[in-house]
């Protein structure tokens, strides 16, 4: 579905990613530790097309991400959820607009949508939050918005990039629980995160990958975990 | 490109709700638009009366000559006779008349005021020559003139007539170039705002674009309240600009070229066309600026 073949990246003049080489296969589950600034925004962004890598072949759903056009990039995006760390909303719209946006920029009418939105607010418990606006919610409200606007698509791949980053344990484990059961459903996902308890928590319930980004390179992370 | 307007116009409440409402391009884009169309109104008008002018002076005075007859008082009677006699018989006039004593003091009067005896002093007797459609030659009827009636000058206005119809023709055109002008400041204020409203919602357009809108899609969102905006501002302005004219001083009471800049019978559906223009070119300038802004952005 993504594949990356030895990427790189580099931006101001520096290196932030050498040599990446990375398949996100249908229905695989990964995590992408390292520390802060250790560049897991930057391949999640790579990941969705949202930035071209400086060498290297990035390819989304069989197509060389260089050769999409901008239209094909929107097309793309819409096949992979991205939960931001900043969870990005439009705060003039309330949370059940803004988990419909996906529907209203791919020109589906919300109104026969209806349901699914009903039923989706539910899932991540939001329903009694649903008129309120974006300012107005805490942290675990919003990356569970969030979460819901990502999927609301029904796409192939779920990039969520520190989701657990403003919240408490508890929350963290509800929205863990919520990728789990996507996942169940077939969706890949790949979480960035320096939560290394979020990890050992999820690799009890599935078979995730845990990849670490370190010095710029990307390795499978060791026993550690 | 007028389907594409009246689409964009029909609207699209979904893709509406995307873009924020703003705040300072608004006002300056319906203010500019209404300025402007107010000014168009005028410019129009001014254009439409030039050219009537000039038809005038081009079509109806070109049909009219004057026969100057300067003779001593005994003679004057005789060369007036003799040069109707001449007229009468030139092929492509259609009458020729001596003015009267009273006709000729209301000539005078705007330089000599009223009551002048003018027939105790010694004025040319003024003969109005009126061609039919065809028109005489006036080189020929000139010689036959000098050889029969010499005291007799034709004046067909040629010599003052054409002036005044090119200074008509340049104050059409300068009519014409200050709609082109205000045409031109309005895209480039909607520009200017347009450019302003996309800086203002970099935010927004990155959220749309994560969530996989394509550019035609939110450069749509933009250009249909820009769009919108003009036609508005430009609706405001026209009926304005309309009212205004319409309390101009009427020609009977002016009676001169200023109070004839109104406009007259189908003219008056001129003004409504400024309106669907000022939104075309709201929706080229803003269209431009969007996918400027937007390639700027990837």
């Amino acid at each position: 579905m993504i594949e990356l073949e030895n990427v790189a990246y580099s931006y101001g003049g520096g290196e932030l990613l050498s040599d990446i080489s990375l398949k996100l296969q249908a229905g695989s589950f990964h995590f992408l530790t390292g520390p802060s600034g250790a560049g897991k925004t930057t391949l999640l962004k790579l990941c969705y097309g949202a930035l071209l890598p400086t060498a290297g072949h990035v390819r989304l759903f069989d197509r060389d991400v260089r050769t999409l056009e901008r239209d094909d990039v929107a097309m793309t995006r819409r096949r992979v959820g991205v939960v931001h760390q900043d969870c990005q909303f439009l705060d003039h719209l309330p949370v059940s607009e803004n988990i419909a946006l996906p529907l209203m920029v791919a020109g589906r009418d919300t109104q026969t949508e209806a349901a699914n939105l009903r039923e989706l607010t539910s899932w991540v418990g939001l329903t009694e939050r649903a008129d309120a606006l974006p300012p107005e919610l805490s942290g675990g409200e919003r990356q569970r918005a969030a979460l819901a606007r990502a999927v609301i698509m029904s796409p192939d791949v779920i990039l969520a990039d520190e989701p657990t980053g403003n919240v408490d344990w508890e929350m963290s484990q509800r929205l863990l629980k919520l990728l789990l059961e996507l996942n169940r459903m077939g969706k890949t996902i790949m979480i960035a995160t320096h939560d290394l308890a979020l990890v050992r928590a999820a690799k009890s319930q599935v078979q995730a990958r845990v990849l670490r980004i370190s010095n710029r390179r990307l390795q499978l992370a060791g026993a550690d975990l | 490109m007028s389907n594409r307007i009246l689409d964009l116009l029909a609207g699209d409440a979904q893709a509406d709700k995307v873009v924020p409402p703003s705040g300072f391009t608004a006002t300056l884009t319906l203010f500019s638009a209404a300025a402007m169309g107010f000014l168009a109104v005028f410019a129009l008008a001014l254009s439409l009366a030039t050219a009537r002018l000039a038809d005038r002076w081009g079509s109806e005075l070109a049909r009219s000559s004057t026969l100057r007859i300067s003779a001593p008082t005994d003679q004057m009677a005789a060369q007036t006779e003799a040069a109707l006699k001449v007229l009468g018989t030139t092929k492509g006039v259609a009458s020729a008349r001596a003015l009267d004593q009273e006709e000729q003091r209301a000539l005078l009067e705007p330089w000599f005021g009223p009551d002048l005896p003018v027939e105790t002093l010694p004025i040319p007797q003024l003969i109005e020559v009126i061609e039919d459609t065809e028109g005489f030659d006036a080189d020929g009827l000139r010689l036959r003139l000098a050889a029969e009636v010499p005291g007799a000058v034709l004046d067909d206005h040629t010599r003052w007539r054409r002036p005044l119809i090119r200074a008509a023709d340049r104050l059409r055109l300068l009519g014409l170039v200050s709609l082109v002008l205000i045409g031109a400041t309005t895209a480039a204020i909607i520009t200017l705002a347009a450019n302003a409203a996309l800086a203002a919602n970099t935010r927004v357009i990155t959220v749309l674009r994560l969530v996989g809108a394509l550019d035609t899609y939110i450069a749509r969102a933009f250009v249909r309240r820009f769009t919108l905006r003009a036609l508005v501002g430009a609706m405001i302005g026209v009926s304005l600009g309309g009212a205004a004219i319409l309390l101009l001083p009427s020609v009977d009471e002016g009676g001169s070229f200023l109070t004839g800049l109104g406009f007259q019978g189908l003219h008056w559906l001129w003004p409504m066309v400024i309106p669907p223009l000022a939104a075309i070119v709201a929706f080229i300038a803003t269209r431009a600026a969007a996918r400027r802004t937007l390639k700027d952005m990837s």
